[in-house]
């Protein structure tokens, strides 16, 4: 505690306007993520004619869709220091939901899907009142909700897949054109989402909530936060962006599929997260690294593919990706402790 | 002792874990304006005092009044909604949160109007503005508010940590070992700081265990011995061997001893 009458030298504002702004921009946490994803793309731009095609990175922004909600969801969780192994299989079942009662049951369209993002929704305040409520580690629980939302989309889809979906259960894998690219109107709505999750967590009480929970929970509790109720309502958006991520996936397989978002895209977002730099630790992340990670993600699933890798190597490739963004992670924090 | 009615007030404390009884019917008083320090030996129930008055546990027997009235706290919160701010041992500072996030965390402030109301957005100029205010009165000095705590050295923690506290604190402020952790020049510093809280009108209640420190700083000194207050002093009317003499329940004799050994000292 330097006491007023000994001036810094390096004081902050002492500074050019200019050079502070520059020094911000280049020790935001997110300039690690975004030249990560301008070398994965120089790198498959390099190795295939096809990559930068804008046809090609429309493709990239359809396929990254469904991973950037989830990972949405996942940021929060991952936020607070837990973490959501049952992304992908909520998912999965929030999917078979509204397909089976649109298809089967002919319940009018917009219903639902109403009821197929309320299973998430179900789903996500299970698993944030056990970690809440009798304090279990967010690693069991979810593994097994994991299990449970595995088992009930098999269960209530009889393993049958839905398709002739209405039209209205369509509308975000349909398309438009802007500047000779296509893109969905899901995209954009994907864009939207990280828009007001980032508005959350940056400009309200309530995500400063979440960065303190995560950072410091006993700080935070003594506070005053009411750190209980701030993890759940954790979980339960993230629930919610499951559910809106089954809602986006419908609209772009046009089917619903038992076998559908149980394999890749559940480590994918977790993948994305931490590609994004949220640290696993909690406390620190941001949603528009979030959204870089995604893309990296997408973009490695894409380019492995047009380079002719078969998909066996593209989980070996992840695989390590995701145990390196760790590394990462766990060496910085180390530095700062 | 002070003409005036004593701010906080506790009347026979009793807490007990199991077979362990921490306060035995204590009894405390803290009056308006003073430093007030607290010392005893480990297990002496200080701490078990404190975080009574502070809400942070519940006596099993026994009243505290504040202002003269009745008040049961049963979380810190309720302490806190009452004026009662604590500055806890291990600073309840959140690291990757700014200065001014964390001396208004958990009391953000919002826009006026439509934008704090329905989009709830936070007003961080303001909030900003007002964290650097109680910085300069204060006269804590840091680079500015936008810094993450994990930047600062200890002592300047330390001095976000008590600045949310006088901050938010209408009515008692209460430290629990302030300057533990802390280097001989950060401890200088949060000293002359303790000095200026009480300078702003609050009292201050201070636990600390280094005796120069407690007799330079407090107007009166708490000495808790086996759950109970056993005396309280000045540093006017006894010396430190004498205190720690009572603190640790030496004898009459091995106190004379403690006496005549210092004496040439002083």
């Amino acid at each position: 505690m330097a006491t007023t009458a000994t001036p810094d030298p390096e004081h902050a504002s002492s500074r050019p306007g200019s050079l502070k702004l520059a020094l911000r921009v280049a020790t935001a946490p997110t300039v690690g993520p975004f030249v990560a994803l301008l070398l994965t793309m120089a790198f498959f731009s390099f190795k295939s004619d096809r990559f930068l095609d804008p046809q090609n990175l429309s493709l990239v922004l359809q396929q990254v869709m469904v991973v950037g909600v989830l990972a949405i969801g996942q940021t929060l969780v991952i936020l607070t220091a837990g973490i959501d192994l049952s992304c992908g299989t909520v998912m999965a079942l929030g999917q078979i939901v509204m397909t089976k009662l649109a298809v089967e049951s002919g319940a009018p369209p917009l219903v639902a899907l109403g009821l197929g993002i309320l299973t998430c929704v179900a789903l996500g305040i299970l698993n944030g009142g056990l970690v809440t409520g009798i304090r279990l580690p967010a690693f069991i629980v979810t593994l097994g909700t994991l299990n449970i939302a595995f088992a009930l989309t098999h269960i209530v889809s009889d393993d049958l897949t839905f398709s002739e979906l209405p039209s209205e259960m369509l509308f975000f894998g349909r398309t438009f054109h802007l500047a000779g690219a296509e893109f969905t109107y899901g995209v954009v709505f994907m864009l939207g989402l990280y828009a007001i999750a980032w508005y959350a967590l940056t400009q309200t009480a309530w995500g400063r909530h979440v960065y303190a929970v995560g950072d410091d929970p006993e700080a935070a509790r003594l506070t005053g936060i009411r750190t209980g109720r701030v993890v759940l309502s954790v979980y339960t958006l993230a629930g919610l962006t499951y559910g809106i991520a089954a809602m986006l996936l419908v609209s772009r397989t046009e089917l619903g599929d038992p076998n559908a978002g149980q394999t890749t895209e559940n480590l994918d977002a977790i993948t994305a997260v931490v590609l994004g730099g949220t640290s696993l630790f909690g406390g620190r992340g941001t949603v528009i690294g979030t959204l870089i990670g995604a893309t990296i993600v997408g973009v490695f699933r894409n380019g492995l593919t047009l380079i002719g890798v078969e998909v066996i190597y593209q989980y070996l490739v992840t695989g390590m990706l995701v145990i390196l963004a760790v590394s990462v992670d766990q060496l910085t924090h180390r530095s700062r402790a | 002792m002070s003409p005036e009615p004593p701010i906080l007030e506790a009347r026979g404390l009793v807490k007990r874990f199991g077979h362990v009884v921490a306060l035995n019917g204590a009894d405390f008083e803290l009056y308006p304006g003073e430093i007030l320090a607290v010392i005893g030996d480990n297990g002496a129930g200080k701490s078990t005092l404190i975080k009574a008055l502070s809400g942070a546990l519940q006596p099993d027997e026994g009243e505290i009044e504040l202002d003269g009235d009745r008040v049961h706290f049963r979380s810190p919160r309720d302490a806190r909604r009452a004026g009662i701010e604590t500055v806890y041992q291990d600073l309840a500072v959140v690291p990757g949160l700014d200065i001014a996030s964390n001396i208004f965390l958990g009391r953000e402030r919002r826009r006026r109007g439509p934008l704090g109301l329905g989009l709830r957005l936070l007003d961080k100029p303001a909030m900003r503005r007002e964290a650097t205010r109680h910085f300069a009165e204060l006269q804590i000095g840091v680079q500015s508010m936008t810094q993450a705590v994990e930047n600062l050295s200890g002592g300047q923690r330390q001095g976000v940590a008590v600045a949310r506290a006088a901050t938010w604190a209408r009515r008692v402020v209460i430290m629990d070992e302030p300057t533990a952790a802390l280097g001989v020049k950060e401890t200088r510093q949060v000293l002359d700081l303790v000095r200026r809280v009480r300078e702003r009108g609050l009292p201050v209640i201070l636990i600390s265990h280094d005796m120069p420190h407690v007799f330079e700083l407090a107007d009166r000194i708490v000495i808790m011995r086996l759950g109970k207050r056993v005396a309280v002093v000045t540093p006017q009317t006894h010396t430190m061997p004498e205190a720690v003499a009572i603190m640790t329940g030496a004898t009459q004799s091995e106190l004379e001893q403690a006496l005549t050994t210092e004496k040439p000292k002083e």
